[in-house]
């Protein structure tokens, strides 16, 4: 169990300001997502709460100390990361790719031990990859390469996840099963926030949103309250029919306002 | 494709490589020594020519070939796991030429009578200078092509500096001296050659190859890497300083050798499971038995002025390093 807090952030890159001062929380046992359009700054956000990023602004805490403080290891045990549309350098094994995940529990010269390759496979079946083992990961489609890297993350069996866009280049089928999954890691009592851009997914799997718009964070509640038809109009600029199929919230963008 | 793991041969064929060169290099010269004069020296006795032959110039030399094509092998398969970059290696990315630089300065300046540290010491701090200034140019850019374009600006930077100083210099046997520091070479070494290239060795390779999970993490990109508790910026100095001091002390005994560590890690790649960490110790010994070998090639090739160890070196690893550069792109 870990809490993640973010008070008064503020991230610069370069001399742009990303995030101007965001203040939240994330709880274990709760999906929280991440919306808003590109550049408003959530990938700076979260790359913040781990600490990949210097703060101009503001402090990070995991579970009370501040992040400054925590060694690089200390944090990559307690919360895993998945970044946005990853490249792999070398051609390794799926295998291999996904016992990255254990790194940040085992000494410099240690080896993988019995335990660790069972949260390897554990993590393969639960991204349903546990058939590729064996394949090169540079070789896998899109899809399933996505799949390889979100068994990556969750190999660290970290109290906390942290995705950076896990549905990009999924087909629908596939974006279910992320869904699902991270919805299922947030109800095994794990922090789980992801940023996303499909507002329909977002609206019907999340416990939480949180609307990003140029730095700050304008909109923070249950779905319901954050996705409203003048937030997206405000936000994203578009117009949006909001409505309901068999009790599920149903997002379809219709045109600019 | 399925997945590679390390050919269960790779190490006991390197290690079988590096004694045929060992023994090779001991037995094999331009003097040929009959076997049972070089084993009445081994064995302690023999005639004083071949005990001059084999004591005092073939085996520092050996030793020499060892130390120097190890380092060279192990800075070439650590520069392209941290980089991630196949094509990266000492002398590709201006280290060699720049340790190179330094040992010339030492000479020129009249440093390395001084002090006989000042020769190593110099060569270890220019090449340290420009693998931090590499690291500066490239900066986080992950560009292949950026990387290597910094690389030969600084590679041809120490060069220049290196060809004024022949240019400069008014001392014709100077400027032979200076030359071969360009070309690079085992011949004529000594004992205290290899007192001089050993620790260096050692302490860069102690440096580098404590660092392989580093480099298996970074397949993930910096982001990546840190995520998953790598403390990048001690990793960096850790491997700057091993580079430095190791290429250092070898480019202070041997002058500038390219290419053994750009040939070394991608022939050994398609053995092991191509994870960066799996090829360091294999391209050390790799390189060692390498460039050992390709030593003896050049005091075996019957020429008037015995060929320097560094053109023979580039001459093999430069086809090498344009048929990965055509096909890197389509690989990754």
């Amino acid at each position: 169990m870990v809490t993640i807090r973010a008070q008064h952030i503020v991230v610069e890159l370069g001399r742009h300001p990303a995030v101007r001062g965001v203040s939240l929380d994330l709880y274990p046992g709760q999906l929280v997502g991440i919306i808003g359009p590109n550049g408003a700054g959530k990938s700076s956000l979260i790359r913040a709460m781990l600490g990949l990023v210097p703060l101009s602004g503001g402090a990070v805490s995991i579970d009370g100390s501040d992040i400054s403080r925590l060694t690089r290891r200390d944090v990559a045990r307690q919360v895993a990361y998945l970044p946005q549309g990853q490249t792999l350098h070398w051609p390794l094994s799926v295998e291999r790719l996904v016992a990255l995940g254990r790194l940040p529990h085992l000494g410099p010269l240690s080896r993988l031990t019995a335990a660790d390759e069972a949260m390897v496979d554990a993590a393969l079946t639960r991204a349903d990859v546990l058939h590729l083992k064996g394949r090169i990961a540079t070789e896998l489609s899109g899809g399933e390469r996505a799949r390889v890297l979100l068994a990556r993350a969750l190999a660290v069996g970290a109290p906390a996840l942290i995705a950076d866009e896990p549905l990009a280049a999924l087909d629908p089928g596939h974006q279910i099963d992320v869904m699902d999954l991270l919805r299922a890691q947030a109800r095994s009592a794990a922090l789980v926030a992801t940023v996303l851009h499909d507002l329909g997914m977002a609206a019907r799997y999340c416990d939480r949103l949180i609307l990003m718009d140029r730095g700050e964070a304008v909109a923070d509640g249950p779905p319901a309250a954050v996705l409203t038809r003048a937030n997206l109009a405000h936000v994203y600029g578009i117009d949006a029919w909001i409505g309901e199929e068999a009790g599920r919230p149903v997002i379809l963008p219709l045109s600019r306002v | 494709m399925s997945a590679r793991r390390r050919h269960p041969l790779l190490l006991p064929l390197l290690l079988l490589l590096l004694v045929l060169a060992a023994c090779g290099s001991v037995t094999l010269g331009a003097v040929p020594i009959a076997p049972s004069r070089l084993l009445a020296v081994m064995t302690g006795g023999g005639d004083d020519v071949a005990r001059a032959i084999v004591i005092d110039l073939r085996l520092p030399r050996m030793a020499l070939g060892l130390l120097v094509g190890g380092m060279l092998g192990l800075s070439g398969a650590v520069l392209q796991g941290y980089l991630r970059n196949p094509l990266a290696e000492p002398s590709v990315l201006g280290a060699s030429n720049a340790a190179a630089l330094g040992a010339v300065c030492a000479l020129y300046f009249g440093l390395a009578q001084m002090h006989v540290l000042a020769l190593p010491l110099l060569a270890i701090l220019v090449a340290l200078i420009a693998i931090g200034g590499l690291f500066l140019l490239a900066g986080p850019s992950e560009s292949p092509l950026t990387l290597i374009l910094a690389g030969i600006a600084i590679a041809t930077l120490a060069g220049a500096g290196i060809s004024l100083s022949l240019n400069l210099s008014s001392n014709p046997f100077a400027a032979m001296e200076i030359m071969s520091w360009l070309m690079g070479s085992l011949e004529n070494r000594s004992y205290a050659h290899v007192l001089t290239a050993l620790p260096c060795v050692l302490i860069g390779a102690a440096l580098l190859i404590a660092d392989g999970r580093t480099l298996d993490a970074l397949t993930l990109g910096e982001d990546g890497a840190q995520a998953l508790g790598i403390d990048l910026r001690r990793a960096r100095l850790r491997l700057m300083l091993g580079v430095a001091i190791g290429v250092g002390g070898a480019v202070a005994v041997s002058g500038s050798i390219g290419f053994v560590g750009l040939i070394v890690p991608h022939l050994i790649r398609p053995l092991t499971d191509r994870s960066p960490s799996a090829i360091l110790v294999p391209s050390m010994l790799g390189g060692a038995a390498l460039l050992t070998f390709a030593d003896i090639g050049v005091r075996l090739i019957p020429t008037t002025n015995e060929l320097k160890l560094g053109v023979l070196t580039s001459l093999l690893g430069v086809p090498v390093f344009l048929v990965h550069l055509m096909r890197e792109r389509r690989l990754w």
